[in-house]
């Protein structure tokens, strides 16, 4: 329940990104200066922090997305849901965990 | 003594009645049916462009420092990467449309509520899907800005 919950959040709030994301990137287009100001907006630690929860949210949207699709799909799977559900998080944890150190140290480490 | 509330389920076709519990046959085929396939097959592939794609851009190098004109013009010079964002770019959108319109069939009662909010959800998907499809082609990577030619490896000498 409160994993489908998470899923369906985590996919409205994916789905609003990439519409924002797709016009951000659409600039490359306009020019290399337009293209270069906008992103360089992302460059600050309030959007590495924003970066940092969205792919927390884009990770557990796919491993738990994965976890339905075994459901579905494999006999055992509606059997095993509640362990896949700890493998998810598990999952989750180390995948966030090592993108969360090596994101961060990079954004807010300095240049 | 409480009364039994008449359905509010909108009308057969609306996408308000799980199609289960529909004793029409309907018009719409099995277009549920494979919508529920798509969303698992194009699930599967998403995850490697997905992650493949967050590698590449935030935690190769200098990681988000890298990222500028010059960055994605690099990219996009490359038929192979042109590829990938494209199909990126049509899985994730069409997989979030298809996901969004479920939870509006979901929580929008009125009929007349979810007819407008899918026409704004298809409206804005196609603008965005077109114009992503558009930059991805058209794009120039190595302009002359000034009379002058962008730095780049990948550019031809003037
Ligand atoms: C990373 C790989 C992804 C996987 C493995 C995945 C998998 C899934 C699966 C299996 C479903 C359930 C469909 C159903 O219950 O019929 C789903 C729903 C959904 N997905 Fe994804 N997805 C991925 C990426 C995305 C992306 C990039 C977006 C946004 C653009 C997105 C948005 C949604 C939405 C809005 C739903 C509907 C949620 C609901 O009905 O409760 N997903 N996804």
């Amino acid at each position: 329940m409160w994993s489908w919950v998470g899923h369906r959040i985590t996919g409205v709030v994916i789905f609003f990104f990439l519409l924002v994301h797709v016009l951000d990137t659409s600039l490359v287009r306009v020019s290399p200066e337009a293209y270069t100001a906008v992103i360089g907006a992302y460059k600050n630690p309030l959007m590495a922090l924003g970066e940092t929860g969205l792919v927390a949210a884009i990770i557990f949207h796919a491993f738990n997305g994965l976890r339905v699709i075994a459901v579905d799909f494999w006999k055992k799977g509606a059997k095993y849901q509640r362990q896949m559900l700890w493998v998810v998080l598990a999952l989750w944890l180390v995948t966030f965990a090592g993108f969360a150190i090596r994101h961060l140290s990079l954004a807010l480490g300095g240049h | 003594m409480t009364a039994i509330q008449n359905p509010r389920s909108g009308q057969l076709g609306s996408g308000k009645i799980a199609p289960q519990y529909k004793r029409s046959g309907g018009s719409k085929g099995n277009f549920e049916m494979l919508a529920w396939l798509f969303m698992r097959l194009s699930g599967v592939v998403l995850v490697v462009l997905i992650f493949g794609h967050l590698f590449v851009n935030l935690l190769v190098g200098e990681g988000i420092h890298a990222i500028d004109f010059g960055f994605v013009a690099g990219k996009w010079a490359d038929p192979f990467w042109q590829f990938w964002d494209l199909a990126m770019l049509w899985l994730a959108m069409l997989h979030g449309t298809n996901g969004v319109r479920t939870i509006i069939n979901d929580y929008a009662e009125k009929d007349a509520t979810r007819f407008w909010l899918k026409v704004v959800l298809y409206a804005a998907s196609a603008v965005i899907v077109i114009l992503g499809t558009l930059v991805i082609f058209t794009f120039n990577p190595c302009p002359v800005v000034d009379g002058v030619q962008l730095p780049g490896g990948f550019c031809p000498a003037p």
